[in-house]
């Protein structure tokens, strides 16, 4: 056979090729993926007035228009609001159904197993749709409450996968060892469970924050006069017209996002388990 | 039952779906005893260990501590310690808060838990640890810490799940001297799980040989070893000549078992057996010794057919009927002292009738 | 038995909120939903309740196939997208598997960011690249344009003035099928890296090595054995990317024009719109009975996919 009579380490050029191939690809996809988000990041600083003309100058002014953007703001409250207090709902509701899930056989468990990863596997439009229907019905008038409900609604299937992954990888002799050394069941959970399950619900929640702050079909469906929150906003201002502000909005999002998900890698990571590429 | 036990077990069942993991166990363990349960993997040991620990509860019989029946009562409710296989340390305290955790839940004092934990440490020779993780520490220094977490407590019953598992052969040696000397100098019941016949044989006041959630045998290491009471025991613990036969003549003072047809061997009435039955007979290969001549009748003619030079010892498989070869295990003194056999030598195989166990199971 | 009626307080203590959440504000909304379409429109927008087939036929009747051709067309860009994902996908996924453990950790953590970012700033990225203004065309119509010119003016032999005449338009590329395609191809491509690289990061490539062995080329040992082995992660990751792009509303919204609408559309058309909630559940009915035949699929995909592993042992 060819290879036989190379030298150690050669390569035949049919294999030299082939990975050059392949690694060229794999760097033109990632550069695929970036550009756009770099392009973005670029234009946010032209001081060009139209959002996508030729380069026109470095310049701060579309960050400072978006500094006293007023309906920027309150749209930025509404999704700082509406996340948090989702948020916290949905992690501790989710952190408990988890628990129950990991821990506990009960009858129609595999049912209520498939109701769990529902909310995870359905289009977004079509729960928007469900809920809509639901709040038109019952007459609910539609604000910040009903969006709050609906990120509820989704985040709790969300929230209940990541600290049902960690609780899987969690030594159960441990507990047994803090009831064998006198802890009841309460003390047990308080003292050695929740201490080491910390990471995960932390990571739950990071999660449910940021699928709450970004979501756009449900909040838009949902939404009522006075609870338009960032995507929203955003969705309104690119359907008016193109203008560079939104360029400087998308990137401050854009290093947002980034920084939240690098949080949540080292949170996952630190507390000793492994990567959730949600 | 005059005796007090410290833990016992009667008729305790437990069931896993389809699975009989424990079978109608009864036995007691005395107190300050060194105890071990032993068998394969599978044979219901941990699952037993795990019943009195108050990890699983039983479906059938009752566990008992120290008289008083535990039922359903959870394991913090329980006044026995666990060392668990894997060693369970809190990776999130430090080596002072595993140790103290036991003493915190019963609300002991902050003065007193400090005391006892420092004394406690220099017991198990780790003077000066409390304020390392357990990721910091090496295999057998958790372990040890394992085991002062569990001691601190006092308890009158110590579990241990094959504590030494997981460490190297040396350490491993090292360490079954360390627990044995432990155990007589705190004088705690000591319940002590392992699949190691030779752990079990080196550390053990008693041992339970289990097997498919049974009991086969309980009895002191030398009993379970000199006399076992069937085939599974006296093949698992050591190695066993196994000559299959069938009672060929009974009388009052002796029962001649023919082997495979062919070799009759000849013992004192001692058992209950009918003519025809068939039965076993086990012989340690280290209780047979070969010669040249015979040095008794009832010594066997057998031919060598295999050497196997082992260093310490020299097993030769011996073959004294068509149908029947033994092996048989000589020390290796060497020299003047010893004597060699060579390939296909015809010799003799002495053996007594005290060594033999005739087992109809 | 003390122990078990306590825990089974604590049991229905840990579940019930999720429980209750779930039950009200998800599972009767979709039955809500199921019920709805096969009611009537009333007068003034509200609901009749009469139970009727009508919504159904109306969506998929041939003889006015209106609403059929969108069906037909989103399931189209679905499957392009889906495809086009896994072309680019499948070698990406190989590449990040034959890298060394840290690098590929890194590469993982670099895929997933702008994954994680927001979908609509993303999208709208892609607006600023596509549109008739947009970066693409600035390079055509100008600098391509320009350097064409200048060139063509100082070495005239060049055949360029078919270049020169092309670069004067701009390129349709904003608002019609492809953009969308780039678009739901760019949001999803992650997912259907992510199952490929799972799959292909488990394969043994001593197997490889034995067809080799065997006397198979590169190419023969990818089509017959690693291929093949890799196929459910490529099921998996196609599944992922198919299901949302059927119920795709940002992207044709945003990025597409008024003769690319898709079934997402259509369906927000009717809630705001035409407020004929009837029909825009039966259509929502149509499109999930869709996606729950596809997630099967794939459930059912994984499952055998680890049954054959087990039969290979």
């Amino acid at each position: 056979m060819p290879s036989d009579t190379l030298a150690p380490g050669a390569r035949p050029i049919s294999r030299r090729l082939g990975s050059l191939l392949l690694g060229g690809h794999g760097l033109l996809s990632y550069a695929f993926l970036y550009a756009p988000i770099v392009i973005l990041i670029i234009f946010s600083f032209n001081a060009s007035k139209f959002a996508s003309a030729a380069w026109k100058g470095f310049t701060f002014k579309w960050y400072l228009e978006l500094l006293n953007d007023a309906a920027l703001g309150a749209a930025l409250r509404n999704s700082l609001y509406i996340g948090i207090a989702s948020t916290l709902v949905s992690t501790i509701f989710g952190t408990m159904v988890a628990l129950a899930m990991e821990r506990y056989n009960f009858w129609g468990k595999l049912a209520f197993d498939a109701l769990l990863y529902l909310p995870i596997i359905i289009p977004d439009i079509a729960m928007a749709v469900m809920l809509l229907l639901f709040f038109v019905l019952t007459k609910m008038p539609l604000g910040r409450y009903t969006v709050i409900i609906s990120h509820i609604a989704f985040n709790i299937s969300f929230v209940a996968v990541v600290v049902r992954a960690r609780l899987a990888q969690f030594d159960i002799s441990l507990e047994e060892a803090a009831q064998d050394l006198y802890a009841d069941e309460w003390q047990t959970f308080r003292r050695v469970t929740l201490p080491l399950l910390m990471p995960g619900i932390l990571a739950g929640a990071l999660l449910a924050f940021t699928l709450s702050l970004d979501d756009f079909v449900i909040t838009f469906f949902t939404a009522g006069p006075g609870a338009t929150t960032l995507p929203l906003r955003i969705y309104s201002m690119v359907k008016l017209g193109v203008t560079p502000e939104i360029n400087a909005l998308s990137a401050v999002m854009l290093v947002t996002s980034f920084c939240l998900v690098l949080l949540s890698f080292f949170l996952q990571r630190g507390g000793g388990g492994t990567v959730e590429p949600l | 039952m005059n005796e007090r036990f410290a833990v016992e077990l009667r008729q305790v069942t437990k069931q896993f779906d389809e699975v009989t993991a424990v079978d109608g166990v009864s036995l007691g363990i005395r107190d300050g005893e060194f105890f071990s349960l032993l068998g394969p993997s599978g044979c219901g040991k941990t699952t037993t260990l795990r019943l009195i620990g108050g990890f699983e509860m039983p479906t059938g019989g009752d566990v008992l501590i120290e008289g008083k029946p535990q039922g359903f009562t959870p394991p913090y409710k329980r006044p026995v310690n666990t060392v668990f296989q894997n060693y369970a340390l809190f990776p999130h305290m430090n080596v002072f808060e595993n140790v103290a955790f036991g003493l915190q839940m019963q609300k002991v004092a902050r003065e007193e838990i400090r005391k006892r934990v420092k004394e406690m440490l220099e017991l198990v020779q780790l003077p000066g640890m409390e304020y390392r993780k357990p990721n910091q520490l090496s295999g057998g220094q958790q372990q040890r810490v394992a085991l002062a977490r569990a001691l601190i407590n006092h308890p009158k019953v110590l579990l241990l799940d094959e504590p030494l598992g997981a460490l190297d052969l040396k350490l491993r040696k090292a360490m079954q001297l360390e627990l044995k000397a432990l155990q007589q100098r705190v004088g705690i019941t000591f319940i002590y799980v392992t699949h190691d016949q030779e752990e079990a044989l080196t550390m053990s006041d008693r041992i339970a040989v289990m097997h498919k959630g049974k009991v086969l045998q309980l009895g002191a290491p030398e009993e379970i070893y000199e006399k076992p009471t069937n085939r599974f025991v006296a093949d698992f613990i050591g190695e066993t000549n196994f000559l299959e036969g069938r009672v060929a003549n009974i009388n009052a003072s002796w029962v001649e078992v023919l082997i495979n047809e062919s070799l009759p061997i000849r013992l004192p009435a001692a058992r209950q057996v009918v003519q025809g039955q068939k039965v076993t007979l086990a012989i340690r290969p280290e209780k047979l010794s070969l010669a040249k001549t015979a040095l008794q009748a009832s010594d066997l003619r057998g031919e060598v057919q295999e050497i196997i030079y082992i260093g310490t010892d020299i097993r030769y498989l011996v073959r004294i009927s068509p149908q029947t070869t033994i092996i048989v295990r000589e020390q290796n003194r060497g020299g003047a002292l010893g004597e060699r056999f060579q390939h296909g030598e015809q010799i003799y195989v002495h053996w007594s009738t005290e060594h033999v166990n005739l087992l109809t199971e | 038995m003390n122990q078990s009626k306590a825990s089974t307080w604590r049991l229905l203590f840990l579940i019930s909120p999720s429980l209750f959440w779930l039950v009200v504000f998800f599972a009767i909304p979709l039955l809500l939903v199921l019920a709805m379409s096969f009611g009537q429109r009333g007068i003034y927008g509200g609901v009749e309740w009469k139970f009727t087939l009508d919504n159904f036929f109306r969506f998929l009747n041939p003889s006015d196939p209106l609403y059929l051709r969108i069906f037909y067309r989103t399931v189209y860009i679905a499957i392009i997208t889906t495809v086009v994902s896994f072309l680019i996908g499948y070698p990406m996924a190989f590449w990040i598997a034959v890298q060394p453990p840290k690098r590929r950790n890194a590469l993982i953590l670099l895929l997933m960011v702008p994954f994680w970012t927001n979908f609509l700033v993303r999208t709208y990225a892609w607006i600023l690249i596509l549109r008739e203004q947009g970066v693409i065309n600035n390079l055509w119509t100008e600098t391509i344009h320009q350097l064409a010119l200048h060139i063509g003016a100082t070495l005239p032999w060049l055949p360029l003035e078919g270049l020169v005449r092309v670069t004067a338009t701009p390129l349709p590329l904003f608002g019609t099928d492809l953009a969308i395609i780039i678009g739901l191809v760019y949001g999803w491509l992650p997912d259907m890296v992510l199952p490929c690289y799972a799959a292909i990061e488990r394969f043994d490539f001593s197997l490889v090595e034995a067809a080799e062995d065997l006397y198979a080329n590169r190419v023969q040992a990818f089509i017959r054995v690693i291929f093949p082995l890799t196929l459910p992660g490529v099921v998996a990751g196609s599944i992922l990317v198919f299901i949302p792009s059927l119920g795709a509303y940002v992207t044709p919204d945003l990025l597409g024009g008024a003769k690319s609408v898709m079934i997402g559309n259509v369906i927000y058309a009717q809630f705001m719109n035409a407020r004929d909630y009837p029909f825009g559940a039966a259509i929502s009915f149509v499109l999930m009975t869709l996606m729950l035949i596809g997630t099967l699929i794939y459930f059912r995909s994984t499952v055998a996919k680890q049954k054959g592993e087990r039969r290979a042992i």
